[in-house]
């Protein structure tokens, strides 16, 4: 089931005008920014089908640039957010693309400063809910509604069991849990979405493990 | 946890509870809050709908394109004038929907009802029949968790996106999910609950998301106006007990088929449709500052 809760059908409380457009642009540009940590120094935005098509409409720009500067759906700042990106120092580029892609509201925002850049693929499927479908070049199905781990790690056996074993000890329970890689024995991302919220000394123990690269943790 | 509409029924039914019990039930168990967080979270979000209908019928509200605002007002001043032919509920009920929308139009704050463009339909009927019922608050809160019910078995088996499934999915799913929460405020059974559903968005079928130069305003505002009729009508005739030859399972169904159906210049792209007229054109080439043939 795509949706889980009530609140994704009443709800959420929203700046206007469009769920999808609006709301749902801020909640992938969030996610961009929890997962890169930081604020960035650059963000280049791609919109892709409806979002292409009316974007200065619906303020999908400012939604999404305000979802970059992790502004939540109802913060009124939104309506401002091209020129306060600009205060802040933050360069925004924006481009319509013509590929057809999966889902009509699809946006790939690329963030980053002098020290890394991530790249992050998101649908916005109606109602204000989103799904995060590509993250660095994996796939991945990342609904951004619960914490999450995403976790970057060597393709060998006993990294999931590491990892399982680590969240199993503070009794942290996996609601939905993928992994995907780019090519066989190389790198690798897992992807746990979890009922509880993993404190800074569980990150820490998964970063112990020799398997793993890297770990982000996105709030709920 | 139910999956469809029949299955939401025969849990009301077997359990002797209203449909928004078995929603807050089912809230419950999915996130792990008790019954109080769950239900003063749905406060919130109807005191956001209050505050978004007050503002849209009292204040001077205008969109930044100048293409909505003000439509909500002036009803309830003909309203007072007593002239009112459809009945002043339901002329109510359209004032209240649209002065949400024009709210959501302005970049006001709103609470999507499923979604943004769809946010007056469920508040504006609410909000006249409290006139109407005197519900207390609690039973105005279930109100929005047996809408929720519907909304989220549309969500899950069909859409709630113009852009994969037309207007239909949106300001259609609205109509259907206000119907339904109208018969159970009203004191209608469940399954009459479900026949208004159906009822309801058997006639809204085939909408188009077609909005003029992409803005959630026109012709969504007036959309939310006809969909609050639409439920209140549908509600009626439900409680009359007409029932739907279509089961409600089957209409959302078949609105999720049509939509898929829908060529994509008809979902939310503003290339076909109201917006594709010589005068959307116009006022979309005035707005954006591109000249018409440029486009």
């Amino acid at each position: 089931m795509k949706y889980k809760s009530v609140f994704d059908i009443i709800g959420p409380i929203m700046i206007g005008p469009s769920s999808s457009h609006t709301a749902g642009a801020a909640r992938i540009g969030r996610v961009a920014r929890h997962l890169f940590g930081r604020k960035p120094e650059y963000a280049k935005i791609s919109f892709y089908g409806s979002f292409a098509k009316t974007y200065r409409g619906h303020g999908t720009d400012v939604a999404i640039v305000g979802g970059i500067l992790d502004y939540d759906t109802f913060d009124t700042r939104i309506v401002d957010a091209l020129t306060i990106a600009k205060q802040e120092g933050i360069e925004v580029s924006m481009t319509e693309e013509d590929a057809v892609t999966d889902h009509p509201n699809t946006a790939r925002v690329i963030i980053g400063d002098s020290k890394g850049q991530i790249e992050v693929v998101g649908i916005s499927i109606g109602g204000g809910k989103i799904e995060i479908t590509e993250l660095n070049g994996f796939s991945l199905r990342l609904s951004g509604n619960h914490p999450a781990l995403l976790i970057v790690h060597n393709d060998k056996y006993g990294a999931i069991a590491g990892v399982a074993n680590i969240l199993a000890k503070h009794e942290i329970n996996i609601g939905h849990m993928e992994v995907s890689r780019k090519e066989k024995g190389k790198e690798a991302l897992m992807v746990i979405e979890i009922d509880q919220n993993a404190d800074e000394k569980i990150i820490n123990e998964l970063n112990s493990l020799p398997i793993v690269q890297q770990v982000v943790k996105i709030h709920d | 946890m139910f999956r469809n509409v029949a299955e939401l029924i025969e849990l009301a039914v077997s359990k002797q509870c209203k449909i928004a019990d078995i929603m807050i039930e089912q809230e419950m168990e999915v996130t792990g809050r008790s019954r109080e967080e769950v239900t003063s979270f749905m406060d919130r979000n109807l005191t956001v709908m209050e505050e978004a209908v007050l503002r849209g019928i009292t204040e001077d509200v205008k969109s930044h394109s100048g293409l909505t605002g003000g439509d909500g007002k002036l009803l309830q001043n003909y309203i007072k004038s007593g002239k009112s032919l459809s009945g002043d509920l339901m002329l109510d009920a359209v004032s209240k929907a649209m002065a949400t929308n024009e709210v959501n139009a302005a970049m006001g704050t709103i609470c999507a009802t499923p979604t943004a463009g769809s946010a007056g339909v469920v508040p504006g009927t609410l909000f006249a029949l409290k006139e109407k019922l005197n519900p207390t608050r609690e039973q105005m809160i279930e109100y929005l968790f047996t809408a929720g019910a519907f909304g989220f078995v549309v969500a899950n088996n069909a859409s709630i996106s113009g852009a994969a499934g037309g207007c239909q999915a949106e300001v259609g799913s609205a109509t259907g999910m206000a119907a339904a929460a109208i018969v159970e405020l009203a004191g209608g059974t469940p399954s009459q609950a479900a026949e208004a559903m159906a009822i309801a968005l058997k006639n809204m079928l085939g909408l188009v998301c077609d909005p003029v130069a992409g803005l959630v305003e026109v012709p969504c505002v007036k959309r939310n106006a006809m969909g609050a009729s639409n439920a209140i009508v549908a509600a009626d005739m439900a409680l009359a007990g007409i029932v739907s030859r279509i089961p409600c399972d089957e209409v959302i169904d078949a609105m999720y088929k049509i939509g898929q159906s829908m060529p994509s210049a008809l979902r939310e792209t503003a290339q076909g449709g109201l917006a594709a007229t010589p005068t959307g054109r116009e006022l979309e080439a005035k707005i954006f500052g591109i000249p018409l043939n440029q486009k």
